[in-house]
């Protein structure tokens, strides 16, 4: 495997994305929503206790739910950036003269993961930097200490890398099916849905996100990754890609 | 340089090649002509390790298509330009170029000799940082060649390089063509464009699924249409017709002052056949010999 090769065709990946501003706006929109409106939602839950949610659940045990969405945006966003980049080959037919370059498959794929997993990445970081920043600034009168950083949301920001790749993953296999960009997102987005399985149980009390369970869950989602890039590699199949791809 | 030997390519129950045998020379122009459908993009395709050949043989230089080892060697001695350019259409020309220059093993300066120097002899240099989207066909379908010898390619496989291109633009890429020649590189051009195939191929093969014919322009027409003269005459009358073909020849096309006739040997066979036009009473002006053209050897062969 030449790291080289595949850092090139990410790199080439990330300089189109930079013209595709829309794909960005998707990317940045939803960590930067959570990083900003959340503190804000709490801060007016504090000021008005007796219609929030704040007095049943407490103030720690609220900003660690909304943390949860980081994940929710690792396991979501990874399908604007993934999709458009192999139907933006298909469309532009420009992966036959790629494919008939020195090449691997593996390089290819590794590529197109990197460029898929590395915006939203750190769109989530950024936002969850934001995140962490205006919650102490609107808890720190309330708690009386800084709740941020914390194991919790260390936690957190170690599952998402897991799950932004297994969603990258999941749409290069995805969007080496479907012709359109549109169709690629949609069913890209069905991928998150396990996960929302995941968040809707936590939420009805039958899986707790706390320090260990969110371990395990990246443990058991690195495993997932590992079998999904092998899947993937065998799914990328260069004569299929060129003599049935439309 | 290339060499294939009954290489077949099936789909499912679809012949696409069948046991097709060719011979390319180094530094030769080889034209692969044929209808669409006829397998030619599908046998560029096994040649360059895209696709996998169902059965026969096939070698670039001295490694064996099909065989793991060697496809990534293969890779690197051969450039490609598909019958769809498929530029990245965001980046400049000159990222494009940077982009694949990367994958073989180019270092930085040498990436940027090599794109200086294509571009400037395809006429694109002062567009190199402007976005391939905003190139005509002609300039796009340039750029791509560029891409294919970006590695110095010691073969270039050419498929269908001035198809949808407007008559100007399709001129300045078969003089690129020629050019390339003179470089003595071995150029595997896929064409329907039989005029194109005359101008520039050193030997052409007529493929219809399985191989029709293969040899250089000249040799097809001989071979195939055989040699006609054109003989034109003050007059031309019955008993002049009757005496040529009394002496074995086959007058093929009769006008008031002129005959074609069938030839083997004009050289040998023209004072024979005048003689008897004198001795029938013909007054001859001149003698010409006419060629059939490729096109006329294509769809006399495409056709059956």
């Amino acid at each position: 495997m030449d790291f080289q090769s595949a850092w090139a065709v990410a790199a080439k990946d990330f300089k189109i994305l930079k013209r595709k501003s829309q794909v960005i706006y998707i990317t940045v929109v939803f960590p930067l929503v959570v990083g900003i409106a959340f503190p804000l939602i709490l801060q007016y839950a504090l000021y008005h206790p007796k219609n929030s949610l704040v007095g049943r659940i407490g103030v720690t045990g609220l900003m660690d739910a909304f943390s949860v969405w980081f994940l929710i945006g690792a396991a979501v966003i990874p399908a604007a950036i993934a999709s458009y980049s192999l139907v933006g080959e298909k469309i532009q037919k420009s992966l036959e003269p790629l494919l008939a370059t020195p090449m691997t498959d593996g390089e290819i794929l590794l590529g197109k993961t990197i460029s898929g997993l590395v915006v939203p990445l750190a769109a989530i970081y950024a936002g969850s930097v934001i995140y962490m920043s205006l919650m102490d600034v609107v808890t720190r009168s309330t708690l009386g200490y800084l709740y941020y950083p914390n194991w919790h949301m260390g936690a957190i920001l170690l599952v998402a890398p897991f799950l932004c790749l297994l969603s990258v993953e999941l749409n290069i296999i995805i969007s080496s099916r479907v012709n359109d960009v549109r169709t690629a997102q949609q069913m890209g987005m069905l991928c998150a849905l396990p996960f929302f399985g995941v968040y809707i149980a936590s939420e009805l009390g039958i899986f707790t996100f706390n320090d260990t369970n969110l371990l395990i869950l990246a443990g058991v989602i690195l495993v997932i990754d590992v079998v999904v890039f092998f899947v993937s590699r065998a799914a990328f199949q260069r004569e299929e890609i060129l003599t049935k791809w439309k | 340089m290339i060499d294939t030997e009954n290489l077949t390519k099936k789909f499912g129950d679809l012949t696409a090649v069948d046991n097709l045998t060719i011979n390319v020379e180094d530094g030769e122009v080889f034209g692969f002509l044929g209808p669409n459908g006829a397998g030619k993009t599908t046998t560029v395709r096994m040649l360059c390790c895209l696709i996998s050949k169902t059965s026969g043989t096939a070698r670039i230089g001295d490694y064996e298509v099909g065989n793991s080892a060697d496809q990534q060697k293969i890779r690197r001695m051969i450039g490609l330009l598909t019958e769809n350019v498929g530029l990245y259409e965001e980046l400049s020309a000159y990222d494009n170029l940077d982009f694949y220059g990367r994958f073989y093993k180019l270092d930085e300066q040498r990436r940027k000799e090599r794109i200086e120097y294509l571009l400037k002899m395809l006429g694109l240099w002062e567009k190199r940082n402007e976005a391939a989207a905003t190139f005509s066909k002609g300039m796009k379908q340039k750029l791509a060649i560029a891409r294919a010898l970006i590695h110095d390619p010691q073969v270039l496989f050419l498929d269908e390089p001035t198809a949808s291109l407007d008559p100007e633009a399709a001129k300045t890429i078969r003089d690129l063509i020629l050019e390339l020649k003179k470089e003595k590189r071995t150029i595997f051009l896929n064409t329907h464009l039989l005029d194109e195939a005359e101008k520039i191929c050193d030997r052409v093969a007529i493929l219809k699924t399985q191989l029709i014919a293969t040899g250089t322009p000249k040799e097809l027409r001989r071979r195939l249409s055989g040699r006609k003269i054109k003989v034109q005459l003050q007059r031309v009358d019955n008993v002049i017709v009757e005496a040529i073909r009394k002496i074995g020849f086959q007058v093929s096309e009769i006008t008031p002052d002129s005959l074609v006739i069938d030839v083997n040997d004009p050289e040998k066979e023209n004072p024979t056949i005048l003689k008897a036009i004198e001795a029938a009473g013909g007054h001859v002006q001149f003698v010409t010999e006419i060629g059939s053209s490729l096109e006329d050897v294509y769809l006399k062969l495409v056709r059956g």
